[in-house]
């Protein structure tokens, strides 16, 4: 019928009827649509179409290559997961944001220019918030509000390095970026901050903990992937990614322990994750390049699970502190057992997707001869089985018990659980069609003696060093719950006393500056409030006098 | 052949229908009568241009009285495209007005507001047209006193005192181009455009004829509504009713704008008015000043109508801004975001009037709740309001974008960052509304909303979708508003 349907516009434009439907319904709708736009994916044929001008510009919406379908692909499965997890909701508003914010990542996926790529990259930071806004808690407002704040800092950053690079080449071609100067790190850091590549990733840990239950799987999805492909696409083999991807990776899990909030933990894992697609994209082997794909490819799938047993676990108890926490596998069981097959997938176990992909990126760093790189990522490694794999379920499922009697979570949640922990171990186990969609030939045995023994080594050692200080982990806790008070309840007390030692000092400096800002937007609403001078209606008398001043300073201008 | 009298009858056929509107007052046939007319016009206007593309200026003569003795009417590709921009949007609110008119305005005295809206919608084209500097000025008044009418027609008693403010500083602005254009006859004893233009020219400098030029860039400013001459707009389009602020948003100042191209660039030449008087500096600073200070004073109004007529000065403000550059580029510019703030502007105001429609008032509260009980009404609003921001694939990114280019190839990047900045502000005040509409519950006394009806969301919708339709499919606007620039800074030479 179509030469080529754009995916994006049938999950855009899909979007639009859900408010429209009701019921039985909706729900059949929100099962068909990602379904149709999954199908829509399967359907393309390599190549480039929906070329159009726009001004004295060629813009294409669809560039169809190996790179873009396994992000395409991944898109596409986990917006069915996610919607079938979603599928209790009711509000209109939450699933049609989530079906535009993930069709505008798909329009980034095709873009063949950089015009598009950033329409649709905008499209989603503003569609996304919405996503946090919907849990409309006040807390969340606010973390809506800083996050949309950095991602539209993120989107200046990133028009004003096109539009240079536009001046620079005068080509708006989306392929490998040319270091043409400034133009070259304006992109490069428009596509780091959605990324998260610290210190550009307050954001995420931030604004994630505080999206609804459900919106959270597509954040975690979908955001910092699309930027790991733009990367790969466009900044592939540049050295300086290396580095902070690995510092990424061990930032991530060291942030990690301080986190209480069960999303906030999974959210400083994300970035983790992300550093060693980072660094594969780095390092530009063509192992590398593969490695940074497939981890993208698993990364959603594992991510997206641990998300939604997180959130499972808060829809059902309302709670989401470890330390509020504990000793609900017995009421939950079904959530624990799928939670853990996304805590095995993240560790990397053998047989679990996170190995198979996973180890490609780290194989990559040795075979490339970055020592302390393979270091730093193992290192992570370990980081994130302690956290992911054994901290975060030990306190929220085992442990001691908080008195919680929780029901098992609703039948949509799990069979969406259920359908990602398979992906899991199909991929773990079976890896051979994730590689055969790969952008480059896969010359890459995961399951070699050498990688096998080595994770198992490394998770061994993680797992007994774990339980050999359970008891300090145990006692901790309380440590844990006071450090919890130190910076909760004890720090503003501190920084009340030290801002009042140093009250002279403020007014001075800070206080100055504040007062002529105060005063800057009092005079600026005085002078442009709704009664203000240059808003209210004027009298007629006062305004023939002022027309009449004009037409003399005109003649006065032109006689002078 | 009657293809050879269009361009009379797309006057003289809204004129005729006036009167007919108060002679056939059965329900809904003002209504009728003045939406043929306006369709009438409409399709006129599109063969007028296609014409003017094939075979180039149209001439015509009335009464068959040669130019310059007789009143000619001359229609190049500026006015053409002018013409186009006033009929379409009208066509579009036209049919919005029947239900929004009904429960704003009633019954009673319907005919009456179809003959006011019949005498300013004839008024327009008129000035547009004509090839006449005295007959402009006579259909300018028609115009006007007919938006006096439809001003005062708002249900709220502010109208009136907004109507009669308009109606002092309107007779001032048309007194000031009448007197331009008579010291300009006094001068050189003719009134036909053309030949205005050559005796006019010939003279340079001359004090009488500096001082014309004065009166006739101050009249059209207050006509545009160029800030700090806008201040009868606001009140204006606050208290009309919703149909006849899109109408007016889209249609009145626009022409006014055309009027002082039409001045400035051909009958006075852009040699004469930017060189010998440079005319840009003014023009600019104004524009400038007027962006930064309305826009921002938009942001604080808490009247959504109120806030979009501001925001029109400042759009204004981008438009003169384009043709202070006085390059092609530049006038091109300023002559696409014409026809795009027509459509933006009729989109959104059509948007807000089916929110009074359905809530009865346009303050920002009764906004609240809208994007969950009016979804097809906010969208529109939201589509409008990107528009307005100027994102891409929209009408106005296409006009900002060559703005922006304007001013680049003129050299001034300064005031290229100084429009992208005021973007900014637009966002802000856009935002307002959208936060207002889809994160506020309604409010309690509110009752229940529904979807207003498809009348009204239809034209709406019709509007919106041009927004994106423009900001694609660019040929029309982008490729017009060239051909009219060429026209104009290529003097009466074709």
């Amino acid at each position: 019928m179509f030469e080529w349907l754009h995916p994006a516009f049938v999950l855009i434009l899909g979007a639009l009827i859900v408010p429209l439907l009701a019921g039985r319904m909706r729900q059949a709708y929100l099962l068909l649509l990602p379904v149709v736009s999954l199908l829509t994916i399967h359907s393309m044929s390599h190549g480039t179409f929906g070329t159009f001008q726009l001004l004295d510009m060629s813009l294409t919406l669809g560039r169809v290559d190996a790179l873009a379908m396994v992000f395409a692909y991944v898109f596409g499965i986990m917006l069915v997961i996610g919607s079938i997890y979603a599928l209790h909701l009711e509000e209109a508003l939450q699933h049609v944001a989530a079906f535009v914010y993930a069709g505008s990542a798909l329009g980034v996926v095709f873009a063949g220019d950089l015009v598009t790529l950033y329409v649709f990259w905008e499209a989603m930071a503003f569609s996304s918030v919405l996503l946090i806004w919907c849990r409309r808690e006040p807390e969340s407002w606010a973390a809506g509000w800083r996050y949309i704040l950095v991602h539209a800092a993120g989107g200046v950053i990133l028009l004003a390095g096109i539009v240079l690079y536009y001046a620079e080449t005068g080509s708006i071609v989306f392929d490998a970026i040319e270091n043409v100067g400034p133009a070259f790190y304006l992109i490069l850091v428009g596509f780091m901050i959605n990324a998260a590549v610290p210190p550009l990733h307050a954001w995420l840990s931030d604004a994630y903990p505080e999206a609804t239950v459900t919106g959270a799987i597509f954040l975690s999805a979908l955001t910092t992937k699309t930027a790991v492909y733009t990367l790969i696409r466009g900044y592939a083999g540049t050295e300086m990614l290396v580095w902070f991807g690995a510092v990424m990776a061990i930032y991530g899990v060291v942030y990690a322990v301080l986190a209480n909030d069960i999303r906030r933990l999974l959210a400083y894992h994300i970035i983790s994750q992300v550093g060693y697609m980072v660094a594969g994209v780095g390092m530009g082997t063509i192992l590398a390049l593969n490695g940074a794909a497939s981890h993208a490819f698993t990364h959603i799938l594992y991510k997206g699970l641990l998300f939604m047993g997180a959130g499972a676990v808060i829809y059902m108890t309302g709670r989401s502190k470890l330390t509020d926490l504990g000793g609900i596998y017995r009421y939950m069981p079904i959530t624990f057992v799928l939670y853990m097959i996304g805590g095995f997938s993240i560790s990397a176990f053998p047989l679990f997707s996170g190995f198979v992909s996973k180890t490609m990126v780290v194989e990559a760093a040795a075979a490339d001869g970055r020592g302390i790189i393979w270091l730093m990522l193992s290192f992570a490694s370990a980081g994130t089985f302690l956290h992911t794999g054994l901290k975060l379920p030990y306190f929220t499922f085992l442990g001691q018990d908080s008195g919680l009697r929780p029901r098992e979570a609703p039948a949509n949640m799990l069979i969406a659980m259920g359908l990602a922990a398979f992906l899991c171990i199909f991929i773990g186990v079976y890896p051979d069609p994730l590689y055969a969609i790969l952008p480059a030939p896969v010359d890459y045995h995961a399951y070699t003696v050498g990688h096998v023994l080595w994770e198992l080594q490394l998770l061994l050692f993680t797992g007994v060093g774990f339980f050999v200080l359970l008891k300090h982990v145990g006692g901790e806790r309380k440590i844990s719950l006071d450090t919890d008070w130190v910076y909760r309840r004890a720090a503003p007390v501190v920084i009340r006393g030290v801002v009042a030692a140093f009250r002279p000092v403020q007014t001075v400096v800070s206080g100055r500056t504040l007062l002529h800002m105060e005063r800057f937007i009092s005079r600026v609403f005085e002078y442009h409030g709704p009664d203000s001078i240059l808003a209210r209606t004027w009298p007629t008398g006062t305004t023939v006098f002022w027309v009449v001043v004009i037409l003399m300073l005109y003649l006065l201008f032109y006689y002078l | 052949m009657i293809a050879v009298h269009l361009p009379i009858l797309q006057v003289v056929l809204p004129l005729i229908a006036a009167p007919l509107c108060v002679l056939f007052r059965a329900r809904d046939l003002p209504w009728a009568i003045a939406a043929v007319a306006t369709w009438t016009a409409f399709a006129i206007s599109g063969l007028l241009l296609a014409q003017v593309y094939s075979v180039g200026v149209i001439s015509y003569e009335i009464g068959d009285w040669a130019p310059p003795w007789g009143i000619e009417y001359r229609i190049d590709a500026l006015n053409a495209f002018v013409l186009l921009v006033v009929s379409g949007v009208s066509a579009a609110v036209i049919l919005f007005g029947r239900d929004s008119m009904l429960a704003e305005f009633g019954r009673s005295r319907e005919y009456l507001f179809y003959t006011a809206y019949l005498l300013t919608f004839c008024g327009l084209l008129g000035v547009t047209i004509t090839g006449d500097a005295f007959n402009l000025f006579v259909f300018l008044e028609i115009s006007s006193l007919g938006t006096y009418v439809l001003i005062a027609s708002g249900n709220n008693r502010r109208a009136l005192l907004a109507s009669y403010q308009y109606l002092i500083l309107g007779t001032i602005g048309a007194t000031f181009i009448v007197i331009g254009v008579g010291f300009l006859y006094a001068m050189t004893g003719t009134l036909n455009m053309v030949d205005l233009a050559g005796r006019v020219q010939a003279y340079g400098a001359n004090t009488t004829i500096v001082v014309a030029f004065t009166f006739l860039v101050v009249g059209a400013s207050l006509k545009l509504a160029l800030f700090p001459l806008h201040l009868w707009l606001p009140a204006a389009y606050t208290y009309a009713p919703s149909m006849v602020s899109a109408f007016l948003a889209a249609t009145a100042t626009k022409v006014g704008l055309y009027v002082l191209v039409r001045f400035v660039f051909t009958i006075f030449g852009p040699e004469f008015s930017f060189v010998t008087l440079s005319l840009g500096l003014p023009l600019a600073i104004l524009a400038l000043v007027g962006m930064f200070v309305t826009s921002t004073v938009a942001i604080f109004q808490n009247d959504v109508k109120r806030m979009l007529a501001f925001s029109s000065v400042a759009q204004i403000g981008y438009m003169v801004l384009g043709i202070s550059i006085h390059t092609m580029l530049g006038v091109a510019a300023g002559l696409m975001h014409l026809f795009n703030h027509a459509l933006m502007k009729g989109a959104l105001f059509c948007a807000v009037g089916c929110i009074v429609y359905r809530v009865g008032s346009s303050r920002l509260d009764a906004f609240a709740g809208a994007g969950r009980r009016m979804p097809w009404t906010m969208a529109a609003f939201c589509t409008g309001g990107i528009s307005l921001i100027g994102l891409p694939l929209t009408a106005g990114f296409v006009g900002k974008w060559y703005l922006v280019l304007a001013l680049i190839d003129r050299g001034w990047w300064p005031l290229a960052v100084l429009v992208v900045l005021s973007s900014m502000l637009a966002v802000i005040y856009i935002w307002r509304v959208v936060e207002v509409a889809y994160f506020r519950d309604p409010l309690p006394e509110a009752g229940p909303v529904e979807e207003a009806p498809l009348s009204l969301l239809l034209p709406t919708w019709a509007l919106a979708f041009a927004n994106i339709w423009f900001g694609i499919e660019t040929s029309l606007n982008v490729n017009g508003a060239f051909a009219a620039a060429e026209s104009i800074l290529g003097g009466f030479g074709s």
